[in-house]
């Protein structure tokens, strides 16, 4: 259908444009040039409370820069059909720069179609892109969370009272493993005597069992819960539900637990929209391997809920402007959960280390395993 | 340990009330559908469809339980529509079942855009918790009116097919449309209103997903319940009274995955999060056999044929 759509649409454009432009010297190319057009791609809803609406929120961001149109399409499965929508964004729109914000959409439907319009600039939320391998006009952008779960750690250390918690976690791939420790590692500095209980359900949105790992972590005697799912709504609520308290991933979902929210570890993508935006309109390169946490405002923590006692806030507000110092939180001596040493005694692990993100352990304190 | 089996226990008994019952009232509506001698492949389309109406109805309209009706009444549309087009000559009901999937849940994701981000009133559980001490099981007998008004339907249904007149009709439509139509009985009228109200079945076990467990309206909410309801009547042969066992059943071993992995035993977490779906399979090769053909199965099912 949509392939139907857009040739049709192209066919009756080109013919159109062919027509025009002949005698007036192409005023498609004109009026592109008048501003800037950006696409943006979501694999989801817009609206999920999770990683979509992170995206889409910068989106909202940058429609307010001068000059920027902004379009989106949401919903766009990690298939051909992503290949289609840039097309049309390229074509119809006039778009010279792509953000596609889902795992899936880069090789090989991005890295195919920068080939195809090497003009355009594209740009991938997960850091996929290697220079010796893809085009010049392709790359990755990404946002260092666990910087903000380790925040989230440390408020949530301070706030339990059974030193049990929980993390509700989709696959045991390296971001999210990352988190798990990051979160823990926060919670281990200001509470050594507590554990994170982790429950893999196994994908991304599977609503019903993560409602269940929420009730299972809850009936083990946790009292935080956190998770690293698409969208943490369902996550949030249940724990709201049954009375403990939880701490967000994400975007914001301090409005679905008004009594129960700590604080909550959110992208803040429009920083670097915005920042690419800017660099498109000075006619400058733009960054192909961008990458960065609280250090380049890239990402935030949710404001202090009702659940966050007074030793929380100020404990995740210090730690908060040491990494916007750019100080290291990862240093040795630091074992997984099986008692392998990871980082030796003394080493300390630089924010931009790439180790960070290669993690395949859970680090000590976490009670579960990856496979 | 032996804690922890308790809690495992208790996590599987409290996941089999809290989940079962959307699978038990697709799979009652399926039921129902089937007897008849027509299956609706559509139902999990409905069932979004239905989750997506019941909290908009809830949020708009502040009643919950106006939430479920309206639900049951959208769900009895989508019904409604797949028997209307199924009259019809030449028309082959599993594949306008899969066409009115697609168009139920694209429906929702449509109208549903603008209620993921609000909150609805949802329903509320009568609390069964007075009845013990422990406070794990106490969480779980907070148990949804709708899960006893599924059970209750369950025996209705069970009851009726075998001692009613209208059951009787519903069977022998379902059985043989020549002897129904000997019988002066309008066959494509009684597939027609046994679909309507197994769609309003469907829609009701969807307003449950949204208005109370996992309790939210968002696009990924059903995960394929609706589909694996329409299996479970299969696997239930037909019989109201299984489909309550098979209901349960899934919805414990459900639960299975996650209360494991809540009291330390991680271990191969993918092989018990499948628990359901092995399940599934190890008892439909238990079950059948090669010398007959599905026990129970209504005879003009266009599966038997």
């Amino acid at each position: 259908m949509s392939e139907f759509l857009l040739s049709r649409r192209t066919l009756l454009k080109s013919a159109a444009a062919g027509v025009v432009a002949a005698p007036f010297a192409g005023p498609l190319e004109r009026a592109a040039a008048a501003g800037l057009t950006i696409g943006i791609i979501y694999v989801g809803p817009r609206d999920d409370f999770g990683w979509n609406q992170a995206h889409a929120v910068a989106a909202v961001e940058l429609k307010k820069v001068p000059g920027v149109t902004v379009v989106e399409e949401e919903n766009v499965p990690e298939t051909i059909a992503v290949q289609k929508t840039m097309e049309s964004m390229i074509k119809l729109d006039g778009a010279k720069l792509i953000f596609a914000t889902s795992f899936g959409y880069f090789d090989p439907h991005m890295i195919e179609m920068a080939k195809k319009y090497p003009d355009v600039e594209f740009r991938h939320a997960i850091g996929l892109w290697q220079k010796d391998k893809h085009p010049m006009n392709a790359g990755s952008y990404y946002a260092y969370l666990h910087q903000a779960h380790y925040v989230d750690g440390i408020a949530a250390g301070l706030s339990t009272k059974t030193n049990k918690l929980g993390f509700i976690a989709a696959k045991p791939i390296s971001s999210v493993l990352q988190n798990i420790n990051s979160f823990t590692m926060g919670v281990k500095k200001v509470n050594p005597a507590a554990t994170v209980q982790v429950i893999f359900t196994g994908d991304w949105a599977l609503p019903v069992r993560e409602a269940e790992a929420a009730n299972a972590l809850a009936d083990a005697g946790c009292d935080v819960v956190t998770c690293h799912v698409d969208s943490p709504k369902v996550v949030v609520e249940t724990a709201e539900k049954r009375g403990i308290m939880c701490c967000g991933h994400n975007a914001s979902q301090a409005s679905l637990a008004p009594k129960g929210f700590i604080t909550g570890a959110e992208y803040k993508w429009a920083t670097i929209y915005k920042n690419f935006a800017e660099l498109l309109t000075k006619g400058q390169k733009l960054p192909n391997f961008e990458r960065g946490g609280y250090d380049k405002d890239y990402v935030q923590n949710t404001a202090f809920g009702a659940a966050a006692s007074e030793a929380a806030r100020k404990a995740a507000t210090a730690a908060i402007a040491d990494l916007k110092a750019n100080k290291p939180y990862v240093a040795g001596e630091l074992k997984d959960n099986k008692g392998a040493v990871v980082v030796p005694a003394g080493k300390v692990v630089d924010n931009y280390d790439v180790f960070l993100e290669t993690t395949n352990y859970l680090v000590e304190g976490v009670v579960g395993s990856i496979n | 340990m032996s804690d922890a089996l308790t809690t495992v226990a208790v996590a599987m008994f409290a996941g089999a009330v809290r989940v079962s019952t959307p699978f038990l009232f697709v799979s009652l509506g399926e039921c129902l559908t089937e007897k008849s001698g027509r299956i609706n492949l559509g139902l999990e389309g409905t069932l979004v469809f239905g989750a997506m109406s019941a909290y908009a109805i809830s949020y708009l309209s502040g009643s919950p339980w106006v939430g479920v009706l309206a639900a049951g009444l959208a769900g009895s549309m989508f019904g409604a529509l797949h028997g209307a087009i199924c009259r019809l000559p030449k028309v082959s009901d599993i594949a306008i079942g899969i066409a009115m999937m697609l168009f139920g849940t694209g429906f929702a994701f449509f109208l549903g855009k603008g209620f993921i981000q609000p909150t609805a009133p949802r329903l509320q559980a009568i609390d069964l918790g007075f009845l013990v001490s422990d406070p794990q099981m106490k969480v779980a007998l907070q148990i949804n009116p709708l899960f006893f008004i599924g059970l209750a339907l369950a025996v209705v249904m069970w009851w009726g097919f075998a001692n009613t007149r209208i059951g009787l009709v519903v069977r022998m439509t379902g059985d043989s449309a020549t002897t129904a139509r000997a019988m002066g009985v309008s066959v494509d009228l009684v597939r027609f209103f046994a679909t309507t109200a197994g769609g309003f079945l469907a829609g009701v076990g969807g307003a449950f997903l949204s208005l109370f467990y996992p309790g939210s309206w968002n696009e990924g909410l059903s995960s394929g319940q609706g589909l694996m309801a329409v299996a479970l009547v299969i696997f239930s042969r037909w019989n109201p009274i299984a489909c309550v066992g098979a209901a349960l059943l899934f919805g414990a071993a459900g639960a299975l995955g996650p209360a494991l992995q809540s009291v330390g035993i991680s271990q191969g977490y993918h092989f018990f999060n499948a628990a359901p779906h092995i399940l599934t399979l190890a008892i439909m090769i238990a079950t059948s056999s090669s010398k007959r053909s599905l026990k129970g199965a209504p005879g003009e099912l266009s599966i038997t044929k």
